[in-house]
């Protein structure tokens, strides 16, 4: 399998889909031009033109609404939000209509709208371009989550977003874009299947996104220890795989959920609750969350590290659980 | 006030023509009047905002939109949702919440559609509506399909960001949006000096370079009129037009609101010019009414009002077992 960077993952997935079907375009801003401001649809304009590639104006609110009625209108539009902290702007299309619109009109309309942003911290952006909120839109039913973590995922996940009849956000973690890895089969894949990353017998480490690579460190760490530990990676937050969840817990019977949202509220939490609801007997252990520090992301370096999870702090809370 | 003359082409159905329009009008009056007893009656729950007063807006503007084009309307969109031609007891029906109802009771008042005739709801975020009709047109543009989509707005939303974003979007990639402001002189409570610094509210169309008219929405001919002529200019493919029609709501906001920000004495002054009353007025003046006419037309649609109630009385409930249908799409489509 040819080796690519997850960043040209999510542009061959785009390329891909929109030569299939001529009903998919992507809007947002500086998609076109400037080729997106992480270069993921760098050379799509000179592809297929400005018709299909959308230079928006700066108004988020507007474009997903837009995106949301092109969608009933027949489209399969990809709408680009540059960062997860921007979607804040979208907040209201995205609960108020996306969310809705299928439900409250007694299942008239479905709106198979795709949303991708950039999250994560990690790269010296600070308070409002460094977050990550994915738990806020997995709270929403009548959307759907993906949190891609490898390159394979980075373009078969938004393909199965694109294929899905219901909106769907995509959550490109920022640094993971020159991540290098195997391209995707040509399987398709299904939205709702968490992956095991790492087979393990004593400890799940339960992770998405780029705190995926984190916990398979800690692994590598543990494992000198003589701690097997299994990283499984959720892949969607909504839906949710809580069979593999609590089928992994049911065999390690020890877990630690990671999550890069602020420990209070965290999608980390939810997983957390699952487990004690649906895998209380199997726990050897209570579950552990690693989250990140209750700060609004500082700028200097020593300090972002220190709110981030790590795979240190990873690796700590599972051999607590010991 | 100057009424102005049915547009020439309609002369000859001039006088079934203003019967029909008066039979809409009365329509929406009477089925709302019936929605307030029902409301306090318990039938009908949550909000409920009434358009009495403005009726002359819906009307007027469906008749010059076509069966192909999409209509995005807000919460007040009782009125819209019959002028559309959505059946008053599917309209009914959903205010009670039953499964008959034109979004299977999941909506509610503030929340009507209608796929099979292009109405697209029932938005109660203020403004929400607007991109998603920005978004309808532009799947239209996109697909060469020559439609134009209707966007109805109170003046309220202009003040909200998405209005001047989406006037901004649809002018930039001219697309084929019809903006329909109803100026009902009060956001909630607020009134519009209070509301806005431009109070001249079509002339905001002109920063975003999209040609804009003020309506009289107490005519229902003259908006009609100016539907015909910016619809037709939408759809010839100019890009984007503003219509602000100017009306009063002569009900509060919603039910229980009891109108502390405004002067019984005011709210009489408009109904004296009221949509309905001056339409019969100049009915009778022009000799195209007479008081059998009337009465039939009142009795038809009592007729109708009285069969929404019963349909709506007799619709089901949707089954509890399917509370969480309609989250997301079934695997069969």
């Amino acid at each position: 399998m040819a080796k690519l960077t997850y960043r040209e993952a999510v542009r061959a997935a785009m390329r891909e889909a929109m030569a299939a079907d001529p009903r998919v375009f992507l809007m947002g801003e500086d998609v076109g031009r400037h080729g997106g401001a992480f270069a993921v649809s760098m050379g799509l304009l000179e592809e297929f033109g400005p018709e299909r590639i959308r230079d928006t104006p700066l108004m988020e609110s507007t474009f997903v609404g837009a995106g949301i009625g092109a969608a009933v209108g027949g489209m399969r539009p990809i709408v680009e939000v540059m960062t997860i902290n921007f979607s804040l702007l979208a907040l209201d299309q995205i609960v108020n209509t996306a969310a809705a619109l299928r439900h409250m009109s007694g299942g008239q309309f479905s709106v198979p709208l795709v949303v991708r942003m950039a999250s994560g911290g990690g790269r010296g952006l600070a308070a409002q371009h460094s977050h990550s909120l994915e738990g806020w839109f997995a709270h929403v039913p009548g959307i759907k989550v993906a949190t891609p973590a490898t390159v394979a995922d980075a373009k078969g996940l938004l393909l199965a977003a694109l294929a899905d009849p219901d909106p769907v956000l995509v959550f490109e973690h920022a640094t993971l874009y020159p991540l290098e890895g195997e391209d995707a089969d040509d399987t398709p894949m299904a939205l709702g299947r968490a992956a095991v990353r790492r087979a393990g017998e004593d400890v799940t480490l339960v992770a998405y996104g780029a705190s995926v690579h984190k916990a398979l460190a800690a692994a590598a760490a543990l494992a000198a220890e003589e701690i097997s530990a299994e990283v499984l990676d959720l892949r969607t937050l909504r839906p949710l795989d809580v069979e593999a969840i609590v089928s992994s817990v049911a065999r390690t019977h020890r877990a630690v959920v990671v999550d890069e949202m602020w420990r209070t509220g965290s999608f980390a939490g939810e997983v957390a609750a699952t487990i004690m609801e649906q895998a209380f007997d199997e726990l050897d252990a209570p579950v552990a969350r690693v989250a990140s520090a209750e700060v609004p992301m500082p700028y200097a370096k020593p300090l972002e590290d220190a709110a981030l999870p790590s795979a240190e702090q990873i690796a700590a809370a599972a051999r607590a659980l010991f | 006030m100057s009424l102005e003359r049915p547009p020439p082409h309609r002369a000859a159905l001039e006088r079934e023509h203003a019967h029909e329009l008066l039979r809409q009008m009365l329509l929406i009056r009477r089925f709302e009047e019936r929605t307030e007893e029902l409301y306090a009656a318990g039938k009908i729950r949550g909000f409920l905002h009434l358009y009495i007063g403005e009726e002359a807006i819906a009307v007027g503007a469906m008749q010059s939109l076509a069966e192909e084009d999409a209509i995005v309307a807000t919460y007040r969109e009782h009125g819209h949702a019959l002028a559309r031609g959505v059946p008053a007891g599917a309209v009914m029906a959903e205010m009670y919440g039953k499964a008959n109802g034109c979004s299977r009771g999941r909506g509610g008042s503030m929340h009507m559609f209608d796929g099979s005739r292009r109405f697209y709801g029932g938005h109660a975020i203020v403004a929400g509506g607007i991109p998603f009709a920005v978004g309808l047109a532009l799947a239209d543009k996109m697909q060469g399909r020559r439609h134009v989509t209707a966007c109805f707005f109170g003046e309220g939303a202009m003040a909200e960001g998405e209005f001047h974003e989406s006037m901004n979007l649809a002018a930039l990639w001219r697309l084929p949006v019809l903006f329909l402001c109803e100026n009902n002189l009060y956001a909630i409570s607020t009134p519009l000096a209070a509301q806005e610094s431009e109070p001249e509210l079509h002339l905001k169309a002109h920063a975003y370079r999209v040609p804009s008219e003020a309506v009289d929405g107490m005519d229902v001919y003259a908006v009609e009129t100016a539907v015909a002529r910016a619809a037709a200019a939408v759809r010839r493919g100019d890009g984007p037009y503003f219509l602000e029609l100017r009306t009063y709501r002569f009900r509060g906001h919603s039910m229980g609101d009891p109108q502390r920000y405004r002067a019984k004495e005011e709210i009489a002054e408009w109904e004296k010019r009221g949509p309905i009353v001056q339409f019969v007025d100049r009915l009778r003046r022009d000799g195209l009414l007479d008081d059998a006419t009337l009465a039939a037309i009142e009795r038809d649609v009592a007729d109708e009002v009285a069969w929404s109630v019963e349909e709506a009385e007799g619709g089901p409930w949707e089954p509890v077992e399917d509370l969480e249908k309609d989250v997301y799409t079934p695997a069969d489509g």
